[in-house]
């Protein structure tokens, strides 16, 4: 087997002041492939995905040491653009984020930030990125009204649109369905399956259930370090380490 | 472990007494702040009520012992002396807070501008008053409305400073991540984003702030001081508005018929701030859905 890897995590710690959190990740995500990452509460998985686009840089005191590469690019070095990085490495929250405009405008907004199209053009992505999340046939009468005021699995997809738009490689998702009720889960995990033949993802979650349904390999992690990573089916149905099983099986976490 | 079943419990009553006694005390304190409310707006409402007549709201004020006249001039003036503070006040208010906000955390120059607004909205009015009679109305030589303009704009900005930070410190975190997550800079997420989420929490804040001037008698004392005709030179002549007009007609005229006017403008005063604070209330509330 010979995979693409789009990421590789190298020798990865990370520090929260003079807390480390992060202790010498090593993590190869192939492409268009879905990396679930699994874990206790606090185990570091969404600390870890939050470096692969430096969104961690907004805060002081926050620090990463090791290497990320980017098709063999080490994005933690200081001369890579971050607005670059980022338009290539979007990003989808545990809480939905729409902005405070029109469904339309949420959508448009990193297309015009990144791209100089015209009008129609911009209307063509705009469909495009809502059909890609699943969501055009729910909006598509009333994309200039708020995106605030849709429900939160609608806005979560709405999320997705403007995180695709702009038509990046690898998208990390960090939890995105745990303030989502049952059904729209279903709907975003459905999305998230049909999004993988475009795009690299990423996915941290709580949900053993989820991760088994959609990923392809699935990394654990525990007190900040990477205990086991394995095709999803090896992880779940043969783990090698103790620690995983215990926790897949349910015996803490 | 032994039970507790068999210890003497506490008596029920006095339990029963205290939760009482605070409830009591709960009603007596809305008493206080609605009846307080209520009977000062009766008053003002009573003695302003019968000055006010078209004829008052429409023509200027008259020298000393003439009869007739009315408070128009000082509305104009008022109107002028803080739609000036606001313009004044409001750009480099939102400015500071923004930055406070959004670059202030934990920054040795944030937490001196937020010390020194705090002192600043504790500062006596008058004491602002008379630091822009030194600044401005001396130099010059002579009482402007503009000068209260200055005054109303240093007693407006830390007011509303504090609250753009508030404000835009109440948008989540998360907000700012997913603007930044798509590449937009830190000045394209502050200003384009997290701005326009807490919009209406800054409108508050301008809204809250002019409430507050539109009332101060002290500062206008010292500045734009008061004329009894229409505001002409902005700049360069003592200019009429509504706070000064009520403590000259009211306490140092012996006419009655300027102390109905007094009362009229008081009336017209507690309204706008009434509608002043209503306006924030709705506004402020719509935000929140």
């Amino acid at each position: 087997m010979n995979k693409n890897i789009k990421i590789a995590a190298r020798h990865l710690n990370f520090y929260y002041g003079e807390h480390q959190a992060l202790f010498d990740n090593n993590l190869d995500i192939p492409e268009h492939e879905i990396t679930a990452v699994i874990g206790p509460s606090g185990c570091g998985k969404s600390t870890h995905l939050r470096i692969y686009n430096r969104i961690f840089e907004l805060y002081r005191n926050h620090r990463a040491e090791g290497e990320v590469l980017l098709d063999g690019q080490n994005i933690l070095s200081p001369e890579v653009d971050l607005l670059q990085l980022r338009r290539r490495v979007g990003m989808i929250f545990q809480k939905p984020t729409p902005f405070p405009m029109s469904i339309f405008d949420n959508v448009a907004y990193p297309l015009r930030l990144h791209y100089k199209l015209s009008h129609s053009e911009i209307e063509d992505k705009v469909e495009e990125a809502l059909r890609g999340a699943c969501i055009w046939d729910e909006v598509k009468d009333k994309l200039r009204q708020s995106g605030m005021a849709l429900s939160g699995g609608q806005q979560q997809r709405l999320c997705i649109a403007r995180a695709i738009a702009a038509e990046p490689e690898v998208l990390l998702m960090d939890e995105p369905t745990s303030a989502i009720d049952p059904v729209a889960t279903l709907k975003i995990e459905e999305l998230v399956l049909e999004l993988k033949k475009r795009f690299t993802i990423v996915i941290v979650t709580h949900n053993m259930q989820q991760a088994s349904r959609i990923s392809d390999q699935t990394a654990f992690f525990y007190k900040g370090r990477i205990i086991e990573v394995g095709a999803t089916d090896q992880i779940f149905t043969n783990p090698r380490n103790k620690k995983t099983e215990e926790y897949i099986t349910g015996r803490f976490g | 472990m032994t039970s507790i079943a068999n210890t003497q419990r506490r008596p029920l009553f006095f339990r029963r007494l205290g939760d009482r006694i605070l409830a009591a005390f709960s009603y007596l304190s809305i008493l206080i702040a609605v009846g307080g409310m209520g009977w000062i707006l009766y008053t003002v409402l009573l003695n302003g009520a019968q000055a006010l007549t078209p004829d008052i709201l429409s023509s200027a004020s008259k020298p000393y012992g003439e009869p007739g006249g009315g408070i128009a001039n000082a509305l104009l003036g008022t109107l002028l002396i803080t739609a000036g503070a606001t313009l004044l006040a409001v750009p480099p208010a939102l400015a500071a807070g923004i930055y406070l906000a959004e670059y202030g955390k934990g920054n040795r120059a944030a937490d001196l501008l937020r010390f020194c607004a705090n002192v600043l909205m504790g500062l006596p009015s008058i004491i602002v008053g008379l630091f822009v009679y030194v600044l401005i109305v001396v130099p010059t030589g002579n009482f402007s409305g503009f000068a209260g303009t200055v005054a109303l704009a240093i007693i407006m900005f830390p007011v509303i400073m504090r609250t753009t930070e508030d404000m835009m410190a109440m948008v989540p975190d998360t907000l700012r991540e997913s603007a930044l997550a798509l590449g937009m800079t830190r000045m394209r997420t502050t200003l384009c984003i997290i701005a326009r989420a807490a919009k209406n929490g800054l409108a508050t804040g301008v809204l809250l702030s002019l409430a507050r001037v539109s009332g101060e008698t002290a500062p206008l004392l010292f500045t734009a001081l008061f004329a009894d005709t229409w505001p002409s030179g902005f700049f360069t002549e003592p200019t009429a508005n509504i706070p000064v007009l009520i403590t000259e007609y009211t306490t140092n005229s012996p006419f009655e018929s300027m102390h109905a006017l007094g009362w009229g403008a008081a009336l017209v005063i507690s309204v706008t701030i009434l509608c002043i604070n209503i306006a924030t209330r709705c506004i402020f509330h719509e935000q929140k859905h």
